[in-house]
């Protein structure tokens, strides 16, 4: 018991501030010798005996600062020429060096030696380092936060200049709608005569090719060539049954088709034609109705993996890419006047043999082309305002982006930067979306378009967060996560999956560079 | 259209998470199991020839005739010591060799004489020796009988299911007689018997298709069945592995139990689909006696249940004729093998303690892991890089929560080839481990016993220059499709392969490998992905056997040839730490085993109970469900609720899909992470327990995880409990596996018993369902009144860091007032406790006087590590503790160097004193701090500072501070 006995006394040096093991100086009036020690949660009172004794009096751990006794304990590295620092109880003699001062292995037979001289050194080293980096990337910052401020400064100028201009557009695209109308009556009255004009020689044709097929048919339908439609000859045309639901052509229904009599010439026939006009079917023309299309029988396979990825692997366009082709989708619907109309009635009457509406006189074309020209105008009027729209759009999204506290991450703006690894091409666009893209041919991956900043509270700016990429499969969507650090250049430094599909990339610019960090070197504390 | 339309909606009915259930066999689409269940009970051919009967002083050889095709068989029957009887059978002359099980037994049972009793025209009855038990051999037709006194414990084809399929010619064409091999004397008999063979050739018999694959079945037909009626028998238990209840179930109304090595995707739940293990031992039990049934057969095996308890009133009348009455339940097994022989082991019990030791004389005990394999294991597919294991191993010092294994999958390596790293991602192996080898950590490399077909490949080239490739049916070398593309499979079966992939452990071949790295073999089923059910084709050929001979045994060899690697690595002197997902009966003599790949599902979580008691019930101990589960995300609470759960199982590893979000301790919020910290601390708290209860699983083969009824085997209402078990007798613990739950009900057994809350001391009575109001900190357990727990409270970072920490012994009292344990340390890595260096101590609480003896006075070793701490849960207030030592402690004191420690210059010069007095040999010394003085004890007696809690009765004795080594007793007065 002796050996355990032995470990409650700290021993040190002899130059230091007599204090029980593990304490730091902070708290050693707290640990007054001889006189009765209060746990520090004030839980209980024991005799100072009991402090450092190997065994775990305080449910707070504080009175076996210096020993491994205590679940909850913590020790203190003093750490003479490095930084201070607690360590859990646990880790006090478990054969571990912790402590630089080698401090907390003072009866495990761990051969720690002191390294905190080194540690220092090698500290001050990079914080050095650190600190020049940081140093001139603040000034960068400090340019470009001059930058950001002239750009935003630029950017509402022309915000403004744009939003005038847009009231004349404006104005611009009312009078020349009004142009357009007023050019588009007279147009549309001279097109509607035209068109009447050629529907009315048409009912004059097809009245002409209706008496000649009358008098066709009634040849045909006279077998017998007495010059007399009779009843039964009548009869041997079913489809003329007036009630073909009951499927039998009686004399007495024939007859009635007849105007009542028995048979009928030529000329009486015309007050029948009309009557069996659309049921008339001649008898050269023997063929069916057409065969019904029947669907072809549909083999329905579960879909492949492949297949359910909701995003193609190919190229997703650029956001301006997307409004372009949408424009261009709106002008095609929309251009009903702009379509000849030959074209149209193609479509709508079967009978070709009318053939093509003829041209339009000179006085109609000369009021189309008048309205054209208008219309024209006016369509050139709207673009142009709506390409102001997009520019004063982009404008204030750009204004209003939240580009950290002193706009220092605007120059990354509509930029992009790569990193070639092994494998792969990475690209981060920031603010806009993260990719990958195999280094010998492939598709590019969507790893995440721009989320949100994500750093933790008081450093939201140290981390952006990339969201909705291409979806893994049995997976999430790939997102990534960009970790700034202080750099003078803009680069990135590396990339990983950490898990599968949520990247993680490391990212430097200047823009997140602190004022220089003189204060943390001054922390180095050498005691004593 | 049709069919297209319903395999399309079945498609989507399945939905992604379930097994495809068409990869795998029904006993339908197993030729032979269809063919043997096909048998019409009470229709025995067979008859015992007893004018054969031949009796030595170790056995008797009895030959069977089947009365249909006049081939006969033998019969060998063996009176085992230790109380079991095995019965062999097998074609008297088979056309060729049958397939024995090799290397499964640890030796050759040692047999003990049999007599014969009696014997008439129509039976013979021997006895057993014991307890006048007898087995009765009955002619016509034949059956055997092993009876204790007037009661039937078990009978062999009472319900005439013996079936024995004799190897035969292909009778291709009409005109090859296939006579020559049979025995009878009778031409007309032969003729009609050959007319019978020809009609009942079935389907199946000598080719067999399943999906694409075809099995060329070279031997044509070759099952073998048998039943075993067990009467009085409601509860049987074992054949692991399947993801169903510790009880079996009966299999009327479904397919058998199947045993048959297999890497199931997405297993399903309580089903008796086959998974990676098989282990082909069957428990019985009532509360009169336990038997076991171990069936020593590693082909494809199918395990039917019937009970007449279960409804089944056609065998029930049929077991009433057995029987003679109709009262008595009774269970009846059937056992299917598809090739080999019948070679059937009865442990006869009678207590189940019994059985575990009839059944580790066998095959063997659970191998006794190093101490640090207890502790907690961190693992994913995969840990990414070197940067990655570093900055995941500096994730448990921030968040103070220890581990012992981080743990790297099939990403390791170059490629999927196994002993090899990653150049660009594991480019200094050597560093990864020295890093963890810093703070006394271990990693473990996956190695599969696939291997890619590359002829830059080292391993690759050795083993098929060697020859030791599992060849195919044409003899080439047989491949499959695994994790690297094409693979071959080295034949594991050949002990000079097994001997060459252990010398590829050695650290000049495994390049980058250190001591603190161990091995993991997964895949070892085989799993061969474009396989008949993603395993190797049955007709591959194994040296002069079928892989169908082997199948189940793969796995087996190549745990063992990676264990033995491991132990020759280190000249024999370190323990070996081998995990295994594919396993065999006698699997438990190479290490540990897992679930394979469950899921973050509650029901997995719950199933994780039963499929580990089944496994300790057949001597595999060191078992452990992946804790998150493999496939999936689990919610935090499904994280915590399995934290909770496997932190009081054996095998503590938490494993993670590749596909699945990180899920280490620390990402779930600080609540969360703080619920798991708290569970893995008080797993290592529990450390010196676990150890303790491996070393005697390793002396005795009792399970460490044990169902109820192996402690309370007289309580019916133990015998189907698997939502709550056992850590050795005096551990009951009740996992949370309710999603929401707000209290759980524990079954505390034992009618004598009381049980302590471990977390509030608060004392239960046994007997009684408990209802407990659970938070998401509450593992509900509980300690045994009447036992004594070592632990020790001052958790490190991992296990080796606590080493030479003190104990804290836990006593809870019985209502007698007494307990009892034991306190048993080693070095925990080596084989030297092979060579008696170990303390083992047996503790006792009687009388109000603790002591601690010596159990094992001819072992010798010495610990730093001393008692901090006696908690009496139960007590009442003393008036005065007084510690009694012998006076052993001189030496560990004096032996210390020479230091002078001081805390303050009037303490120095008291210590200096102290210390002569050391120097001079003096009589050993207590000191009492108290006082601020020391005194010398001289080695007898000195009063002990300590705390009553009244509230819950529990007795705190202050740092007694004997050496856990010694001799001492504690008298409360």
């Amino acid at each position: 018991m002796f050996w355990y006995l032995l470990l409650l006394w700290g021993g040190i040096s002899a130059v230091e501030v007599q204090r029980p093991r593990g304490v730091p100086l902070s708290k050693r009036p707290f640990y007054e010798e001889n006189k009765p020690f209060t746990c520090l949660d004030g839980s209980r009172t024991i005799p100072f005996d009991r402090i450092n004794d190997d065994y775990c009096d305080c449910q707070d751990g504080s009175d076996e600062p210096g020993t491994a006794a205590c679940p909850n304990g913590n020790f203190h590295c003093t750490n003479a020429g490095f930084r201070p620092t607690f360590i859990p109880s646990s880790h006090v003699n478990d054969g571990i060096c912790d402590c630089c001062d080698a401090t907390d292995e003072y009866n495990s037979g761990a051969e720690c030696q002191n390294t905190c001289r080194e540690l220092w050194r090698k500290e001050k080293e990079s914080m050095q380092k650190l600190a020049e980096i940081a140093k001139e990337g603040f000034l960068l910052k400090q340019q470009l936060i001059q930058e950001a401020k002239r750009g935003l400064e630029e950017k509402q100028t022309k915000l403004g200049e744009v939003q005038n201009s847009k009231k004349d557009l404006e104005t611009n695209v009312e009078a020349l709608r009004t142009a357009k109308e007023a050019a588009e009556q007279p147009e549309k009255e001279a097109k509607e005569r035209h068109l009447k004009a050629w529907e009315e020689q048409n009912a004059a044709i097809r009245m002409e090719k209706d008496k000649v097929r009358m008098a066709e048919v009634f040849i045909e339908l006279d077998a017998d060539g007495d010059g007399f439609v009779s009843v039964a000859e009548l009869l041997s045309h079913s489809e003329m049954d007036p009630d073909s639901s009951d499927g039998s052509f009686t004399e007495a229904e024939a007859q009635e088709l007849l105007g009542g009599v028995d048979k009928v010439n030529t000329a009486a026939f015309e007050t029948i034609w009309s009557k069996i006009r659309e049921k008339y079917v001649s008898e050269s023309n023997t063929d069916g109705p057409a065969p019904v299309e029947t669907p072809q029988e549909e083999v329905r396979e579960p879909v492949s993996d492949n297949d359910s990825e909701p995003y193609p692997d190919d190229d997703i366009p650029e956001e301006e890419d997307e409004d372009e082709d949408e424009d261009e989708d709106e002008d095609m619907d929309d251009g009903d006047y702009k379509s000849p109309p030959v074209t149209r009635t193609d479509e709508k009457k079967d009978d070709s043999e009318e053939g093509a509406m003829p041209p339009y006189d000179q006085e109609t074309q000369n009021l189309i082309d008048a309205a054209q020209k208008a219309r024209n105008e006016f369509e050139e009027a709207e673009r142009a305002l709506r390409e102001v729209d997009d520019q004063i759009r982009n404008l204030e999204k750009e204004i209003s982006f939240d580009f950290g506290p002193s706009s220092e991450f605007a120059y990354l703006y509509s930029q992009c930067y790569e990193l070639t690894t092994g494998e792969y091409v990475y690209r981060l666009c920031p603010f806009n979306r993260v990719s990958q893209k195999p280094k010998y041919g492939g598709s590019e991956t969507n790893l995440g378009t721009w989320g949100k900043w994500a750093g933790p509270e008081g450093n939201v700016y140290s981390v952006m967060k990339y969201e909705q990429g291409t979806g893994c499969w049995q997976g999430p969507n790939r997102s990534t996560t960009v970790k700034l650090t202080c750099g003078k250049e803009t680069v990135v430094t590396s990339t990983s999956e950490p898990s599968r599909c949520e990247y993680l990339m490391e990212f430097t610019s200047p823009a997140v560079c602190q004022e220089a960090p003189d204060l943390e070197v001054s922390d180095i504390h050498e005691e004593l | 259209m049709v069919p297209v339309l319903v395999v399309w909606l079945a498609l989507c009915l399945s939905g992604t998470w379930a097994v495809d259930r068409s990869n795998f066999k029904t006993c339908d689409q197993s030729s032979f199991c269809k063919r043997q269940r096909a048998l019409k009970p009470g229709e025995s051919p067979y008859r015992a020839l007893l004018e054969t009967m031949e009796l030595t002083n170790t056995r008797l050889t009895l030959q069977l005739i089947n009365d249909n095709n006049k081939v006969r068989l033998l019969l060998e029957l063996y009176r085992l010591q230790g109380n079991m009887t095995r019965v062999k059978i097998n074609e008297l002359k088979p056309l060729k060799p049958r397939y024995e099980v090799p290397d499964v037994l640890v030796r050759e049972p040692p047999t003990e004489p049999l007599s014969v009793l009696s014997q008439d025209e129509n039976g013979v009855v021997l006895s057993l020796g014991v307890e006048s038990q007898r087995v009765i051999v009955s002619a016509q037709p034949f059956r055997l009988d092993i009876v204790e006194g007037h009661n039937v414990l078990m009978s062999l084809n009472s319900r005439g299911l013996l079936a024995f399929e004799h190897l035969r010619m292909r009778k291709d064409t009409q005109a090859e007689p296939e006579a020559e091999n049979k025995e009878e004397a009778d031409t007309a008999h032969q003729a009609e018997t050959t007319k019978e063979e020809e009609e009942k050739v079935e389907e199946g018999m000598w080719e067999e298709t399943f999906k694409s694959h075809s099995d060329s079945k070279p031997n044509g037909p070759s099952a073998v069945s048998l039943d075993f009626s067990l009467p009085g028998v409601e509860h049987v238990y074992g054949i692991p592995e399947h993801a169903d209840t510790l009880r079996l179930k009966t299999t009327d109304n479904g397919d058998p139990y199947r045993l048959y090595n297999l890497d199931v995707f997405q297993y399903e739940l309580y089903n008796p689909m086959a998974l990676y293990g098989a282990v082909p031992v069957m428990l019985a039990h009532n509360t009169q006696r336990t038997t076991g049934i171990f069936w020593l057969n590693a082909a494809e095996t199918w395990v039917d249940i019937s009970s007449n308890t279960a409804g089944k009133t056609v065998f029930g009348k049929m077991l009433d004729y057995v029987q003679g009455s109709s009262e008595t339940p009774q269970t009846d097994v059937r056992w299917i093998s598809e090739s080999g022989i019948i070679d059937v082991f009865i442990m006869l019990g009678p207590t189940p303690k019994d059985i575990f030791s009839q059944y580790a004389s066998l095959t063997g005990t659970q191998s006794f892991p190093p101490l640090s394999s207890l502790g907690y294991h961190q693992c994913r597919w995969n840990y990414n890089d070197q940067e990655d294991v570093r900055s995941v191993d500096a994730g448990f010092d921030e968040h103070d929560i220890p581990y012992d294994f981080i743990w790297l999958d099939i990403e390791h390596t170059d490629g999927k080839r196994y002993f090899t790293w990653d150049p660009h991602k594991f480019a200094s192996p050597k560093d990864m481990l020295q890093g963890l080898k810093d703070k006394k950590r271990n990693m473990v490399a996956i190695v599969d016993p696939h291997i890619k077909v590359d002829s830059n490949y080292k391993i690759h080239n050795e083993i098929r220059s060697r020859g030791f490739y599992v060849k195919n049916k044409d003899g080439g070398d047989y491949e499959g499709w695994c994790w690297p593309g094409n693979a071959g499979y080295p034949d594991f079966t050949q002990p000079d392969m097994r001997a060459w992939w252990a010398s590829m452990f050695s650290y000049d071949q495994y390049e980058g490998s250190m001591d603190n790295l161990y091995t993991w073999n997964d895949m070892n089923e085989p799993s061969v992905f474009n396989g008949p059910e993603v395993t190797m084709h049955k007709d591959a050929v194994h040296g002069s056997w079928e892989h169908r001979d082997v199948h189940n045994l793969y796995g087996l060899y190549v745990h063992r040839a990676t264990m033995e690697g491991l132990i020759q690595r280190s000249g024999g002197v370190e323990r070996p730490f081998v995990l295994t997902r594919a396993f065999f009966a006698g699997s438990q003599r190479y290490g540990a085993v897992w679930t394979g790949d469950n899921a973050a599902e509650w029901d997995h979580l719950k199933i994780s109970i039963p499929m580990c008691l089944s496994l300790g019930l057949v001597g595999i101990s060191f078992c452990g469900a992946d804790v998150g589960g493999f496939f999936k995300s689990p919610s935090p609470e499904l994280l915590v609720r399995w934290y909770q759960t496997g932190a009081y199982q054996p095998f503590f590893r938490a494993h993670a899909h590749l596909d699945t979000p990180r899920r280490e301790p620390w990402l779930f919020g600080p609540e969360n992470t703080a619920l798991i910290r708290e569970v893995i601390r008080q797993r290592y708290t529990f450390l010196p327990y676990w150890y303790q209860l491996f070393y005697h699983a390793y002396r005795t083969g009792e399970p460490v995880m044990r169902a109820l009824w192996v402690e309370y085997p007289q309580d019916p209402a133990t015998f189907a409990v698997d939502d709550e078990f056992l850590i050795g007798r005096d551990l009951l613990v009740h996992p949370v596996t309710e999603e929401g739950a707000r209290g759980v009900t524990a079954f505390l057994p034992g009618k004598e018993e009381v049980w302590f809350d471990i977390h509030t001391f608060q004392k239960h009575n046994g007997a009684q369902n408990l209802y407990i109001p659970v938070t998401m900190s509450s593992i509900p357990v509980f300690q045994r009144g009447g036992s004594i727990i070592p632990r020790k409270l001052r958790v490190r970072r991992s296990s080796a860091c606590m080493e030479h920490d003190p104990y804290t012994l836990f006593v809870a009292l019985n209502t007698r007032r007494t307990a009892e344990g034991e306190l048993y340390i080693d070095d925990g890595h080596t084989f030297n406790f092979d060579n008696k260096e170990f303390i083992h101590r047996r503790l006792f609480f009687s009388n109000n006087v603790l002591s601690s003896v010596n159990v094992a006075p001819e072992a010798q070793f010495t610990t730093k590590s001393w008692i901090e701490r006696v908690v009496i849960l139960g007590a009442s207030k003393p008036r005065k503790v007084t510690l009694i030592t012998a006076g052993k402690l001189k030496t560990a004191v004096c032996n210390k160097e020479n230091k002078v420690f001081n805390v303050g210059c009037s303490f120095q010069v008291v210590l200096s004193v102290l210390h002569e007095q050391c120097l001079k040999e003096a009589p050993v010394f207590r000191v009492k701090i108290y006082f601020a003085l020391f005194l010398f004890a001289d080695g007898h007696k000195s009063q002990l500072d300590f705390d009553f809690d009244a509230s819950v009765s529990v007795l705190t004795i202050r740092k007694p501070s004997m050496n856990a080594g010694e001799d001492w007793s504690m008298a409360l007065q």
